[in-house]
C-alpha cells in the first residue's frame, strides 16, 4: 500500500481562555491519531458527534494547526510547512464542507467561486478558466449557464454540487468531506454520493469522508476508521469491519444502524448515555464507562491500536476473547426510508459495471 | 453517469438577491419618505450655483431682517442677506460635512476595525483599548475638543468629526468581521489557499459591507448635527459662508424680531437628520439576510 496521507500521532487540544482563578480548560479533541490512507481508496472515518472526527480532518488539511504530530503528504509535513508553501499544496488537498447553505461565499457568484481555486493558482488564462468552469458546471450535474448566478439561487444539493465543483478546480489529488451528504435530503444524498463516486473515479482521486451515517459509509467506503473521544479505536477494511467488529463501540455503532424490525432493535440497544466529557476523559480504556464487556484492567489501562493482520487494528484489551456481532448485509436490516435511499443507489450502479455492486 | 445526468433544473423562481433588497426598501414608505428628502436635500445642494436666488453672501440693506416675502421668501438676515439663499448654499456645508466626516471615520475605521478582528492577538487587544478610550469621551465633546485644537475652519471640523466618528468604525467593523470569520465560507477561502489580503477583499469586506452602509447614513446624520453645532460654536463653517449651524448661531439674538432666520436652518437640520435616519433604518431593514 502506498500512503499519500499519513498522519504520526496527531494531537489537538483546544484551551479555553484561562479564568481569572484556577486553571484553564484543556479539550483534547484530537488525542494522537496516527493513520495511513492509501492512494486512490476512500476512507472513510466514523464516529459519534463530538468524537472530533471534523477536527481531524481539518487537521489533514492543515485548516487548523495541530498541538502536535505530524502530517505527511509526498514527503512533505504538512504540519510544520510554511504558509506560502502550504498555500501551494491546498491545490492538490482539497475539501468539500458538511454544510452547503454556509461554505459558499453569499457575494460571488457561481462561476467566481469555482473559478477561484483556479485564479489562485494561477491556472489558465481567463478563457481557459472560464471554459473550465463550464466543464465542472455539467461534471457535477449542473449547467454552464449557472456560473452567473449566486448560491442562494440554488437548492441545498445543488450548493453541494457546486461545493464539490469548487473543490475540483484545481485538480486535487485528495478530496476531503467533511460529511458530505448529511445535510442534505435523503433522496439527494444518493445522488451527491453517486457523483462523489464518479468523480473520484475519473479524476483518480483519493477520497476521505467523514461520516456519522454508517449505511452511507459502508456502501462508499474501501477501508473505515472508528473514532471515540479523539482516538482511533479500530481500521479495517469495511466489509470485514462491518462483518466482523473487533471493538465493542464498533459493534454498538453498527447496532445503532435503525432497522425495520421492532424486535430487532430492542435485542441490539446496547450501549446508553452520552459519551463521557472529553475535557476529563475516564481513566484506562475512554470506552469503559459504557462497555457492557469492560474489565478491571479496561479501567486502570489504555489500550493501545494494535495490529490484527489483514489490514485490521483495535485498540481493546479484550479484542482476542470477544465475539461481537457484526452486520453481513446492511441492505436486510434497514427501515423504509434507508431502503429507498439504497434502491436509488442501486439503480445508478447498474450503469456502470466497472464500479462495485451495491451490497 | 445517469446519476448525475438526473439532476433536477434550478428552481427559476427565486429573484436575485439585489431585485429583492431593493423591493424590501421599496415596499417601507418611511424609509423611502426618507431617500426622498435626502435626495431633496442633495439635488438643492448640487444645483446652488444655478438656482435663481440671490448670492448667499449679497448684502441688501434695504432689506434688514425682513419677513417672508415674494422677493425673499424665507425672509432676510440682520445683514439683508437672503435666507433662503443661504439655506442653500448652506446645505452643500452641511452634507458636504456629514459625507466628507463619515468618509475620513470609515476609511480609518474600517480597516482597523478588519485588522483587530482579522489579526486578534495584540494588535486587537492594543486597537479595542484605545477604540474603548475614546469612546469613553462623549461624540460631540471629543469633537469640539479636537476642533479646537485644530483651529476653526469647516476643513477641521469635517477632519475633527471624522475622527471622532472612527471609534464606532472599528468597534462595527471588529465584530462583523469576527462574525464573518466562524462562517464555513472563510475556512473554504482558506482551504482553496487565498492569501491574507485576498481573503480580506474578497470574502471580509463585501460580507461586513451592508452594516457599515447602515451605520454610515445613520453616522451621517450624527455628523450633520455634529457640524451645525460645531459652526454654532464658531469652530465650523466661517462667515460669510453660509451653514445652518452658524445661521442660527446668529440667528439666536433675534429670535424675538426675526424668528424666520432661526426657523428654517432649523427645520433644514431637522429634516436632513430625519431622512438620513429613515434611510438608515430602511436600508438596514432590506439588507438584514435574516428574511431573505
Amino acid at each position: 500500500m502506498t500512503a499519500i496521507l499519513s498522519t504520526r500521532d496527531l494531537r489537538k487540544d483546544f484551551v479555553t481562555a484561562k479564568p481569572l482563578f484556577g486553571e484553564a480548560t484543556v479539550v483534547r479533541a484530537v488525542a494522537g491519531v496516527s493513520l495511513d490512507i492509501a492512494e486512490g481508496e476512500t476512507f472513510a472515518i466514523v464516529g459519534e458527534s463530538g468524537c472530533g472526527k471534523s477536527t481531524l480532518a481539518r487537521l489533514l488539511l492543515r485548516l487548523i494547526d495541530p498541538t502536535a504530530g505530524e502530517v505527511w503528504y509526498k514527503g512533505e509535513d504538512l504540519a510544520s510547512l510554511p504558509p506560502a508553501r502550504l498555500r501551494a499544496l491546498r491545490r492538490e488537498l482539497q475539501f468539500i464542507f458538511q454544510d452547503p447553505f454556509s461554505s459558499l461565499n453569499p457575494q460571488m457568484t457561481v462561476g467566481a467561486l469555482i473559478e477561484e481555486p483556479l485564479r489562485t493558482h494561477g491556472i489558465g488564462t481567463p478563457p481557459e478558466r472560464r471554459a473550465k468552469v463550464a466543464d465542472l458546471l455539467t461534471r457535477v450535474g449542473l449547467r454552464p449557464e449557472h456560473a452567473d448566478r449566486y448560491p442562494h439561487e440554488f437548492s441545498g444539493g445543488q450548493r453541494q454540487r457546486i461545493g464539490i465543483a469548487r473543490a475540483l478546480a484545481s485538480g486535487p489529488s485528495v478530496l476531503i468531506g467533511d460529511e458530505p451528504v448529511s445535510a442534505l435530503d435523503v433522496s439527494i444524498q444518493a445522488q451527491v454520493v453517486n457523483l462523489l463516486e464518479d468523480l473520484k473515479q475519473d479524476f483518480g482521486l483519493t477520497l476521505i469522508v467523514i461520516a456519522h451515517d454508517l449505511a452511507v459509509i459502508r456502501h462508499m467506503a474501501d477501508r473505515v476508521a472508528v473514532m471515540y473521544l479523539g482516538e482511533v479505536v479500530e481500521c479495517g477494511p469495511a466489509a470485514d469491519l462491518y462483518a466482523n467488529p473487533k471493538h465493542p463501540y464498533t459493534e454498538a455503532l453498527l447496532a445503532a444502524i435503525p432497522v425495520a424490525s421492532y424486535g430487532a432493535r430492542a435485542a441490539r440497544t446496547m450501549v446508553e448515555g452520552d459519551p463521557p466529557n472529553p475535557i476529563s476523559p475516564p481513566p484506562g480504556c475512554r470506552f469503559h464507562p459504557r462497555c457492557p464487556y469492560a474489565t478491571d484492567l479496561c479501567r486502570s489501562e489504555r489500550p493501545a491500536l494494535t495490529d490484527l493482520g489483514a489490514g485490521r487494528s483495535v485498540a481493546c484489551h479484550r479484542a482476542a476473547d470477544l465475539s461481537l456481532d457484526g452486520l453481513d448485509d446492511v441492505a436486510q436490516s434497514r427501515t423504509p426510508a434507508a431502503r429507498d435511499r439504497f434502491a436509488l443507489y442501486a439503480r445508478a450502479m447498474a450503469d456502470k459495471p466497472h464500479q462495485k455492486s451495491p451490497e | 453517469m445517469s446519476s448525475i445526468a438526473t439532476n433536477p433544473a434550478a428552481p427559476e423562481t427565486l429573484p436575485r438577491r439585489q431585485s429583492r433588497v431593493w423591493r424590501k426598501f421599496r415596499s417601507n414608505k418611511a424609509a423611502v419618505l426618507g431617500g426622498i428628502i435626502v435626495g431633496f436635500f442633495v439635488i438643492v445642494a448640487l444645483l446652488a450655483p444655478f438656482l435663481p436666488v440671490p448670492g448667499p453672501a449679497v448684502t441688501d440693506w434695504g432689506a434688514v431682517r425682513q419677513g417672508p416675502s415674494a422677493a425673499h421668501p424665507f425672509g432676510t438676515d440682520e445683514i439683508g442677506r437672503d435666507v433662503m439663499s443661504r439655506m442653500i448654499w448652506g446645505a452643500r456645508a452641511s452634507l458636504t460635512a456629514g459625507v466628507i466626516s463619515v468618509a475620513i471615520a470609515v476609511l480609518i475605521g474600517v480597516p482597523l476595525g478588519v485588522l483587530s478582528g482579522y489579526l486578534r492577538g495584540w494588535t486587537d487587544a492594543a486597537i479595542s483599548r484605545v477604540t474603548e478610550a475614546l469612546l469613553a469621551a462623549p461624540f460631540l465633546i471629543l469633537a469640539i475638543a479636537l476642533a479646537a485644537f485644530l483651529g476653526p475652519s469647516l476643513t477641521n471640523a469635517m477632519i475633527a468629526i471624522g475622527l471622532s466618528a472612527v471609534p464606532i468604525f472599528i468597534r462595527l467593523a471588529r465584530g462583523q468581521t469576527m462574525a464573518v470569520m466562524t462562517e464555513d465560507y472563510v475556512e473554504s477561502a482558506r482551504a482553496v489557499g487565498l492569501t491574507h489580503l485576498a481573503l480580506i477583499t474578497r470574502y471580509i469586506l463585501p460580507n461586513i459591507f451592508p452594516p457599515i452602509l447602515v451605520q454610515s447614513t445613520l453616522t451621517i446624520a450624527t455628523a450633520i448635527i455634529a457640524e451645525a453645532s460645531l459652526s454654532f460654536l464658531g469652530l465650523g463653517q466661517q462667515p460669510p459662508a453660509p451653514s445652518w449651524g452658524s445661521m442660527l448661531n446668529v440667528a439666536k439674538n433675534f429670535l424675538e424680531q426675526a424668528p424666520w432666520m432661526a426657523l428654517y436652518p432649523g427645520a433644514a437640520i431637522f429634516l436632513v437628520v430625519l431622512g438620513f435616519n429613515l434611510l438608515g433604518d430602511g436600508l438596514r431593514d432590506a439588507l438584514d439576510p435574516r428574511d431573505h
